[in-house]
């Protein structure tokens, strides 16, 4: 066991270093700092740039367009971009569905849906969540009847992240009307600009449009495009959810977090001292970071034993737990933080507007991102459902 | 970065726990306990001569094994798996990491000694006044001719009834609280003017007041240089709490295996306890928090050797967290139990009365959280 990175993983960081800080788009930079929301063609500049290097996918195996970096390499890229303030990437397509289809997938669909994810040629939306069915996710009832070789698919999709600029959505829909509630059910990869798919935008507590209803009517989707067998799409959902996790703990970006709250309490005044000298916001602090590396050296040990084979597996519940908690608690502190200019509602700059918004610019998003970040503990499975996996998968109770 | 245990290293784990699950049951246990020194003395005869464990730490000139932290770690989560009341953390640990870090003649006597498990140390630290203040020390050593006479009072010195030496820190100047002047010194336990007071603790050990009245002791049991032994006792402590959080994720891997055995087969309103999801949630929060100790025990393990403030922050943020999470593990054991975890008939509270002194020995968490803030969080 040693802590140290090898020689070879200090030369690779230094590269990626210097990669990031050469090619990272400067436009972008400045829409970040000034606190706006990012547009389709902001997330996918990075993107781009990424995928021409060959980096978008590291997670991949490499025939399919991976990098081949070992867990550590991958780990010291994850740290890289977070502490250089990277956008992120989109999960939908690099994550979730990309790896569903390698694994899963019939040669002609990988060779059909993969080059699009990569390139960011294709923007991915997942269509899992319906209003009847949520954590319950298997009662979904969007169904898909067989018409020769197509699918007739009707139903309503919610929580739909992004799919106002989806190209392409993945499904869960009910192909068996008759079985039990996780048998029945296939996996569909739909083009978003079928006819009868209508996407309506959900605005969220922050202001921002990120979540939207999708309503599929009399859609035709050719046979083609079902991955794996029909019926056994829960295979692939599962699958989808371990793998939605590994990354969920969010521990760079987190790492970053907690730096931009210190900076903040030591700019905000609290009577004569600074906020990071008053000892009860401080001890928020300290509590907080801790609980950051008690969270980081958990995925640090089962990457470690994720590359010794063991795939991830029902603990990474936990990582996404302690993960989403401490993203809400950094949001959390930030508001905090803040004091008075939380409250200023900040819409962004319009067109030619070059008045300043009102209060510090670390004020401007705290609100929002607060709201906003409730989310993480809901989404990917809530964490009362995590916790019920760990229960059954882990503890055998 | 690598995470994974050496051949050796899995080794030892191995040995250790095939020769606790032999010796250290529940009742064997409290035999020990219950007999007149208070442990069984062939225990760590064998744990010394039959496994070697007791070399595992120390490098091969002295007639260990070559390991170090990590191998202590192991040894410690495995004691704490049966909770053991055995010296190894005052006798290795403390005393073995004094005398590694000196060097020298005295660690070529007695490292050997202790590697054969002839000698038990016990540390004589702390003092009435002194909470967690390793500074705080009123114990006088002065100087005599060539040696020094001993003065004072060490408080809750555990096994020191068994100890041939005892560690002890002493001023050798400076007032009280003084950084500078502070001496540690190993000397024979039974050395004349030692007055001993002994004691049961609640978590099974022996323990003692000691007084120093006019304790005569040589030269050569300076460890170190006179006066500036401060940095040397906050290393070995440091390597001290680390052990002790290995231990406590021992103590609470059981705690939580114990409580999910219950739970399966307690029957209530029909059924098994553990099918009540409030108590499978209770369980897993106990699940990740046992993970989360051993998270935070190999970090800081990792970091024992890193320069004397980021190991001392590493510490405190690993103590801080598994402090904390001995509580909530522990108590929640007991709720779990109802009536017959509040009892002395099963192991379960054996266990929570051993975690809930691991919650402050070393330090508390508010100990270590402020510590952790004072070298992390300046204005």
């Amino acid at each position: 066991m040693q802590l140290e990175f090898s020689p070879a993983e200090i030369a690779f960081q230094k590269e990626v270093r210097t990669f990031i800080a050469e090619n990272y788009p400067q436009n972008l930079r400045s829409v970040q700092d000034e606190g706006h929301d990012l547009s389709k063609e902001d997330f996918l500049s990075w993107h781009r740039i990424l995928a021409k290097k060959g980096w978008i996918a590291p997670a991949w195996p490499v025939e399919y367009g991976g990098t081949g970096w070992t867990a550590t390499e991958r780990f010291i890229w994850s740290e890289e971009l977070a502490a250089a303030d990277c956008v992120g990437t989109m999960p939908f397509g690099l994550s979730m569905v990309g790896p569903v289809i390698y694994t899963f997938g019939t040669p002609e669909q990988k060779a059909k849906f993969l080059p699009g994810i990569l390139s960011g040629d294709d923007w991915w939306c997942q269509g899992y969540s319906e209003p009847g069915a949520g954590s319950d996710l298997a009662s979904l009832r969007t169904k898909a009847v067989r018409d020769g070789d197509h699918y007739v698919v009707n139903g309503q999709k919610t929580w739909t992240t992004m799919a106002q600029h989806a190209d392409w959505g993945f499904f869960l829909v009910r192909t068996d009307p008759d079985a039990k509630a996780q048998e029945g059910i296939s996996f569909l990869l739909i083009d978003m600009k079928s006819p009868g798919v209508t996407v309506r935008p959900i605005i969220t507590l922050g202001g921002e449009h990120e979540v939207n209803e999708v309503w599929l009517e009399d859609v035709r989707v050719p046979v083609a495009n079902r991955v794996y067998e029909e019926n056994k799409g829960w295979t692939c959902a599962k699958f989808l959810l371990a793998h939605e996790r590994t990354g969920i703990a969010a521990v760079a970006r987190s790492k970053r977090g907690v730096e931009k709250i210190k900076a903040i309490a030591r700019t905000e005044q609290d009577g004569d001292r600074p906020l990071i000298a008053n000892p009860f916001f401080k001890r928020k602090i300290s509590e907080l970071e801790i609980d950051l590396t008690a969270l980081e050296f958990t995925e640090l040990r089962s990457l470690a034993g994720e590359a010794a084979g063991k795939g991830p597996g029902p603990e990474s519940s936990l990582l996404k737990i302690k993960g989403s908690e401490i993203q809400q608690r950094i949001t959390e502190l930030a508001l905090e933080a803040v004091g008075h200019y939380g409250a200023p509602y900040f819409r962004g700059f319009g067109e030619g507007d070059n008045e300043h918004p009102i209060g510090p610019d670390y004020a401007h998003r705290a609100a929002p991102t607060y709201f906003n970040t409730r989310k993480t503990t809901i989404y990917g499975g809530s964490n009362e459902i995590q916790r019920n996996i760990i229960a059954k998968m882990v503890l055998g109770i | 970065m690598d995470f994974s245990y050496t051949e050796t290293q899995d080794m030892i784990r191995d040995t250790l726990s095939r020769f606790l699950a032999d010796t250290y049951d529940f009742d064997s246990r409290s035999k020990m306990i219950a007999s007149g020194t208070g442990r069984d003395p062939a225990i760590w005869k064998a744990l010394a001569q039959d496994l070697g464990m007791l070399g595992a730490s120390f490098s091969e000139e002295h007639g260990g094994l070559g390991g170090g932290y990590l191998e202590n770690a192991l040894i410690m989560e495995e004691l704490g798996k049966v909770i053991a009341v055995e010296p190894y953390l005052q006798t290795v640990v403390l005393g073995g990491g004094a005398l590694k870090a000196v060097g020298g003649a005295v660690a070529d006597a007695v490292i050997p000694e202790i590697i054969n498990g002839n000698v038990i140390i016990a540390f004589a630290y702390a003092e009435p006044q002194g909470r967690y203040n390793l500074a705080n020390i009123r114990t006088t050593a002065k100087k005599d001719g060539a040696g020094y006479v001993l003065n004072g009072h060490k408080g809750v010195v555990y096994a020191a009834p068994w100890a041939t030496h005892l560690l002890v820190t002493a001023r050798t100047g400076g007032a009280t609280t003084d950084v500078n002047g502070v001496s540690l010194f190993l000397i024979d336990a039974n050395a004349k003017g030692i007055v001993r007071r002994d004691y049961p603790t609640v978590d099974g050990f022996q323990a003692s007041e000691i007084y120093f009245e006019n304790v005569a002791i040589p030269a050569d049991a300076l460890l170190g240089d006179e006066g500036v032994g401060l940095p040397l006792i906050e290393r070995i402590v440091d390597e001290a709490t680390v052990a002790v959080c290995a231990e406590s994720c021992g103590v609470t891997a059981k705690l939580h295996q114990g409580t999910l055995e219950y739970a399966r087969q307690r029957n209530q309103f029909g059924q098994p306890i553990s099918r009540f999801q409030v108590l499978q949630h209770r369980m897993v929060d106990m699940f990740m928090e046992v993970e989360q100790s051993k998270s935070m025990t190999t970090m800081a393990t990792l970091k024992l050797d890193l320069p004397a403030a980021e190991r001392m922050a590493a510490v405190s943020a690993c103590k801080a967290k598994v402090s904390r999470s001995a509580k909530f593990v522990g108590q929640s054991a007991i709720q779990t139990h109802g009536g017959i975890g509040i009892t002395q008939e099963l192991a379960i509270g054996h266990f929570f009365k051993r975690a809930t002194m691991i919650e402050n020995q070393f330090g508390s968490a508010d100990h270590h959280y402020e510590r952790f803030e004072r070298l992390t969080l300046a204005d």
